[in-house]
């Protein structure tokens, strides 16, 4: 007997409930505990339980048990994973050889190269000579105790994802700013992406691809971290000024020289705004990418944890404090050159 | 200032209604019927922008249309370009129904038969004050190196000469309002449209840059549409002074004209607080005759304002003066008509209103 038998002998549903097998169903946690305690499920008011998937299923064998949902989805996913890896594989293909092109790069060009080329991209942006001395010390400084190459991994792969970030993400902000129907679509879309906790992204891709392929993490930074550069750049062309785009309009202008003339000049700052949040989150990412198998710093803050080699984890958290610096201030100081140029 | 009946169309504005809302077409025969804004919007929502608008724009003259904030006068512009869609009638530029241009017909009338002032410049802050006023030509597709002289031509005619390097944000609203106008210039357009555009300056500088847009209009005789809410800078600019209200025109005509006669309490109203002697002039308020009168207590221009007849007369109000134009006697003025002229007019009792009320 259990709580919940009359709601189905109230329904005349006994004989599905028969027919559904005892047998068949594997026994629920609670039916398990009564068995082995041999005590009846109590029926007191106070301990009635809720009328929950398995409860039900006590007083109907024929019910299904909560974990057949998840067992359900499981199944679900791994029937249509062998046809979405079909499509998605070569799509995502060459995300795969980026990554492995720019480690591969990063790595085996010297550092004699690597760090002058570094500091004269920074000199090129951010025209700061403030800002080079600190970057020169602090990649210096990660080289001297011999975490150069940690870090080299981490900037390439930001490198890599924030470029892609950007390649989609702005034309995506393009057509949300240009039609509300679009807009109304992504937002969820958005919001669904900024919400989720990132652990939570890599367990459907860990089925799709192998743990060994990089376009795994790099999907992953990539989806956590396209968010802000759509968003911004949706919002900076919609801020345009009105009297602007009218006065565009009133000299005959096209859609296109609309767009390219004003629209993007005058949405670049929030634009700008974007790319740099977008290299913060794929900074954030990285590290947690590292996880599965992504390289870079992340896998010594990793082992520092799982090894508890206390130095090694505050050594490895404080380069990517290093990092983010670097890249926050890099992007900042090219954004305040667009707004001096626009604004005085 | 010539009578405008010689001069030749530019722009009709013919049966032109404007309704804002869901779905204007459904309350248009109303507003045909003559239903009113303040009806409109309780009964059905919408809002009347232009209620059976005839106006014609004559070629080489300013064209002022004149009303209070909301009386429609932004929507009335913006038609003559399509940046606003009508409900119902037509624009005919030259004789050609600009309603019915397609796309790529309209965007060659924006380009090369219309230039727009705007009364917060809307210039574009990412490009220099010579990409600005070259902005027209830039959009033809003229490369920078082709329109550089032109746009400088007209920077300096604006009297901004060596500025063009600078960005828009570096100078003052005035001189950016300059800027504005060169732009409008060098587009080499017939036609100019200047919505309140020297409304957000400063009162001495909107003084410069009226007689700025008059010593212009001397020289390049451009068909200019101005919308002005100011009375005073209407009469000075204006040969066709057009007054809307609530979407309608109340009263159009020669500014003397309707300031001698206005033909609705509105105008009145609208006119009352102006100075009469400074912008009433001779030939509104003399006697037409070729005789001669006697003591003639000396000659005045036909276009004289009151103003300057008054401190010739220096406060004698016996005087008379012959009225002579291009050297001819073409009136008589006695002062005692020009001060009853000064007397603030009542609507005029068998004044008629021009349009549907
Ligand atoms: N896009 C619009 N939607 C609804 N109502 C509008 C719109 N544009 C203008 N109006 C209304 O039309 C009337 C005329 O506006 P406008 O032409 O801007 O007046 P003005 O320029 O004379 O101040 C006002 O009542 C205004 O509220
Ligand atoms: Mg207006």
């Amino acid at each position: 007997m259990a709580t919940y038998d009359f709601v189905f002998r109230a329904l005349g549903l006994e004989d599905w409930c028969e027919a559904g097998g005892e047998s068949s169903a594997p026994m629920s946690m609670d039916a398990l505990v009564s068995q082995t305690t041999g005590e009846e499920a109590s029926t007191s008011i106070w301990e009635l339980p809720f009328p929950s998937m398995d409860a039900l299923n006590q007083a109907c064998p024929a019910f299904p048990q909560s974990r057949n949902v998840t067992l359900g989805l499981e199944n679900g996913f791994l029937a249509v994973k062998d046809s979405m890896s079909v499509v998605l594989d070569p799509i995502t293909q060459p995300l795969s050889w980026l990554l492995e092109g720019a480690l591969y790069g990063i790595l085996t060009t010297p550092w004699w190269i690597i760090i002058p080329l570094l500091l004269a991209i920074v000199w090129f942006i951010s025209k700061s000579w403030k800002l080079l001395a600190f970057v020169a010390l602090s990649i210096g400084g990660l080289a001297f105790i011999d975490y150069y190459s940690y870090a080299m991994q981490t900037l390439a792969i930001i490198m890599v994802c924030a470029f892609l970030c950007v390649l989609f993400g702005v034309p995506i902000g393009i057509a949300m700013s240009r039609s509300d129907r679009m807009r109304a679509s992504t937002i969820p879309v958005l919001d669904m992406l900024q919400t989720l906790p990132p652990f939570v992204y890599l367990i459907p891709l860990i089925f799709l691809f192998s743990v060994t392929e990089p376009k795994l993490y790099g999907i992953a930074i990539i989806l956590y971290a396209i968010v802000p550069v759509i968003r911004l750049t949706d919002l900076g062309i919609r801020m345009v000024d009105e009297t602007v785009i009218e006065a565009a309009n009133a000299f005959g202008m096209t859609k296109r020289q609309k767009l390219y003339g004003v629209q993007i000049p005058l949405a670049l700052p929030n634009i700008m705004a974007g790319v740099n949040q977008t290299i913060m989150m794929s900074l954030a990412m990285v590290v947690i990418a590292s996880l599965v198998s992504a390289p870079g710093l992340g896998v010594l803050v990793l082992r520092g944890i799982n090894n508890l080699e206390l130095g090694v984890g505050l050594v490895s958290g404080l380069g990517i404090v290093l990092l983010a610096v670097m890249l926050d201030r890099t992007t900042k100081a090219a954004l305040d050159r667009i707004n001096a140029a626009q604004k005085g | 200032m010539s009578s405008s009946s010689e001069k030749q169309t530019k722009i009709a504005i013919r049966n032109l209604y404007k309704i804002f809302g869901a779905d204007p077409e459904s309350v248009l025969e109303d507003v045909k019927a003559g239903m009113s804004k303040d009806d409109l919007m309780e009964q059905h929502r919408h809002v009347l922008g232009l209620n059976n608008i005839n106006v014609d724009i004559k070629q080489g003259d300013i064209t002022v249309m004149m009303g209070l904030s909301g009386s429609g006068k932004s929507t009335l512009i913006r038609h003559l370009n399509r940046l606003i869609e009508p409900t119902a009638g037509e624009v005919e530029l030259d004789g050609v129904n600009i309603v019915d241009l397609n796309e790529k017909e309209l965007r060659r009338l924006r380009r090369e038969e219309m230039s727009m002032v705007f009364q917060h410049f809307a210039l574009l802050p990412h490009r220099t004050v010579l990409e600005n006023a070259g902005m027209a030509l830039d959009v033809r597709g003229v490369p920078k190196s082709e329109f550089e002289s032109e746009a400088n031509k007209w920077l300096d005619r604006v009297g901004l000469q060596g500025l063009g390097e600078q960005y828009p944000h570096q100078l003052s609203g005035g001189m950016q309002q300059r800027v504005g106008i060169a732009r409008a210039l060098t587009s080499n357009s017939p036609v100019m449209l200047m919505d309140e555009a020297f409304s957000a300056l400063d009162p001495l500088i909107r003084t410069d840059m009226q007689d700025l847009l008059l010593d212009l209009q001397e020289e390049l005789k451009k068909t200019v549409v101005f919308i002005s809410h100011d009375l005073d800078e209407a009469l000075k600019l204006a040969d066709h002074l057009v007054i809307l209200k609530d979407g309608y025109v109340v009263q159009q005509g020669e500014p003397q004209e309707i300031l001698m006669r206005p033909n609705d309490p509105y105008i009145v109203d609208f006119i009352s607080d102006i100075n009469r002697a400074r912008v009433l002039r001779v030939r509104s308020v003399m006697e037409k005759t070729q005789d001669i009168p006697e003591n003639v207590a000396g000659e005045i221009d036909y276009d004289d304002t009151l103003e300057s007849v008054i401190a010739l007369s220096a406060g004698e109000t016996g005087l008379t003066f012959v009225v002579t134009r291009h050297g001819a006697q073409v009136g008589v003025l006695k002062m005692t008509d020009l001060v009853k002229a000064l007397v603030p007019t009542a609507a005029a009792q068998d004044g008629m209103r021009s349009s549907a009320a």
